[in-house]
């Protein structure tokens, strides 16, 4: 109550950080993830290899598509394909009414949390595959399907701020994912809905430029395009700058909606859950 | 003045009647439950209130709308000033709450983590959370859990934890609800101990739910009987007594065999071998009599005079409500 010293921000801060350092401790099953994501990437680059050498006048070139895929295979788990697991559990027991018991804005405390997953994940398992798709395939003789540095100086600072609008945008769609678990009593429902939609709008399973010309616009508008899409083509450079400083508004402009949306629906749903009971 | 105010307390929730068959869901039914019904009281500073009443009274109904997790239908409702619904965020950061059946520590982190965490949700400056905290360790004995994760911990452990958690803001209400179910003898007398200090010695208001009547017995200078939504008694343990069960029982140990046996203005209760239990009223027999008119009778070894258990004037009470609803 003193507020003495207390910046507006500090339960948050505590809270992302108490939550990602919990997070770190899943250091087996980010192992197993690793294992995986480097089977899928290899196979990923292999079919994009054989496709790029079958057909002519590609959207983007082989190098840069194999850029993307090692980069989304490092990155997986920034995506926002299923809620908050503890918010699950939450709304099976009713244990999500005492959520309202902390003096806390309670959808920026889940957005807090969000973060802290789309975070600490990533931080654990991003390096060794960046490391794996970088340097060891380069060493052991692989050096046509390793990762590349980024485009250049210019890029990799717009990939660094793409990044960081990556986490805000990814969520403000597990937010949104939450809120829709509590109004629908159950997680189910909303991971299956949306899981496949941001695995394949956001460029996870094939690079967004590889799609049709005639889907490309509405693909590049799309939310969803703002969680890979943007910030490796903005490092592959196959965006340049002028685009990306484009796509970069098209993100934040997304985060704004998103939150906005997430915040009308968790307060529509915590009205609901006063007048039905924990 | 009165520091939670509560006025017509009302409400009511609508729950959802699925009806069977291949249509059924076309026609879905609301049925309305009253779980509160014009609910009034008032509670002072310092003051500790025993709200007791069976599963499904109103009691968490009245603990949460209090709590600002629900909003009421209808009625007036201020704790501290503010309405507990209508400005939650100010106002949950004044109160602490303790649910028995729930938990609000991390279950993977180690307990003084969750501390940390709660220290920051509630923005305790540090001077004043090292304060409040090394108190919580020394009146609660926490020392050696601080380090330990909060899944490590057994029942009794756990509560204690809870219960320092809900305190480190320093809140000058404490809501308890349930505090000491599941838990064993030696862990319920550390809860009632904290629980004494904290509204003796620091003044903290107390509202506590139970089903435990010794909890009650040894806390609450006030009873609040809630059933079917209503409240069936407000008053001191010593008054429910008095209006439900005055009786008293009066156990004597003979020194010798006794033949048929009988005092007049009293009822046999129990019998067996050489000692007797024997149930009176004492405005009309007292106890001093009784016993010197037995003790010039027999042979006397022992008597023992006590009241009825308090778990029995509840539950008389419960009965009697019962039958004068129907």
């Amino acid at each position: 109550m003193s507020g003495r010293g207390s910046h507006a921000l500090t339960p948050y801060v505590a809270v992302v950080r108490a939550r990602f350092g919990v997070l770190l401790q899943y250091r087996a099953a980010a192992i197993a993830g690793f294992v995986t994501q480097c089977w899928w990437g290899g196979i990923k680059v292999m079919v994009l290899t054989a496709f790029f050498a079958a057909s002519a006048g590609a959207p983007m070139t082989l190098p840069q598509a194999i850029d993307y895929v090692w980069l989304g295979q490092a990155l997986f788990t920034m995506l926002p394909w299923s809620g908050d697991p503890d918010v699950a559990r939450m709304v099976r027991t009713g244990d999500v009414a005492y959520e309202r018991l902390r003096p806390l804005d309670t959808y920026a405390f889940w957005y807090s949390r969000a973060v802290a997953r789309r975070t600490a994940n990533p931080a654990l398992r991003a390096l060794p595959m960046l490391l794996t798709a970088g340097v060891l395939l380069r060493v052991v003789g692989w050096s046509a399907y390793a990762l590349r540095a980024p485009a250049g100086v210019a890029a990799s600072l717009l990939f660094v701020a793409s990044i960081a609008l990556v986490i805000a945008l990814s969520a403000a769609v597990s937010a949104l994912i939450d809120a829709l678990t509590v109004a629908t009593l159950s997680d189910r429902g909303v991971t299956v809905l949306v899981s496949p939609l941001v695995i394949v709008l956001s460029g996870s399973l094939v690079p967004l430029p590889l799609f049709p010309d005639w889907l490309q616009p509405i693909l590049r508008n799309q939310p969803f395009a703002g969680l890979m899409d943007t910030p490796f083509r903005i490092y592959t450079g196959n965006l340049a700058a002028g685009g990306a400083v484009f796509a970069l508004a098209r993100q934040a402009i997304w985060v704004v909606v998103l939150v906005l949306l997430g915040r009308v629906v968790m307060a529509r749903v915590m009205s609901r859950l006063q007048t039905q009971g924990g | 003045m009165s520091q939670i105010i509560v006025e017509e307390l009302t409400k009511t929730f609508r729950v959802a009647e699925r009806r069977g068959g291949l249509f059924g869901f076309l026609r879905r039914r609301w049925r309305e439950v009253h779980a509160l019904q014009r609910v009034s009281f008032a509670l002072r500073e310092g003051e500790l209130l025993g709200l007791i009443g069976p599963n499904g009274a109103g009691k968490s109904t009245t603990i949460k709308i209090l709590c600002g997790i629900l909003e009421p239908t209808s009625g007036r409702c201020e704790v501290g000033g503010l309405v507990p619904w209508r400005e939650r965020i100010r106002h949950v950061a004044r109160i602490g709450a303790v649910f028995g059946q729930r938990t609000q520590l991390w279950w993977d982190l180690p307990v003084a983590d969750s501390f940390a965490l709660l220290r920051d949700v509630y923005r305790v400056a540090p001077d004043d959370y090292r304060r409040a905290l090394d108190e919580l360790i020394a009146l609660l004995d926490l020392e050696r859990l601080l380090s330990t994760p909060v899944r490590q911990l057994s029942l009794g452990q756990r509560m204690r934890c809870e219960i320092a958690a809900s305190m480190l803001h320093r809140p000058r209400v404490l809501f308890l609800d349930e505090p000491t179910i599941g838990l064993d003898a030696v862990a319920k007398l550390a809860v009632r101990d904290f629980v004494r200090t904290l509204n003796r010695d620091r003044g903290v208001t107390v509202i506590l739910t139970t089903h435990d009547m010794h909890d009650v017995e040894a806390l609450a200078e006030r009873v609040m009987v809630i059933g079917k939504g209503q409240i069936l008694a407000d008053g001191t343990l010593a008054s429910l007594r008095h209006d439900v069960l005055r009786e008293r029982r009066l156990r004597v140990q003979f020194a010798e065999e006794i033949g048929d046996f009988e005092i007049p203005g009293t009822v046999i209760r129990h019998r067996s071998g050489l000692s007797v239990e024997l149930s009176f009223d004492p405005r009309q027999t007292p106890a001093h009599a009784l016993i010197a008119d037995i003790a010039a009778r027999y042979d006397v070894e022992d008597v023992h005079v006590d009241e009825p258990p308090i778990d029995e004037v509840v539950a008389r009470f419960y009965a009697r409500h019962e039958l004068e609803a129907r």
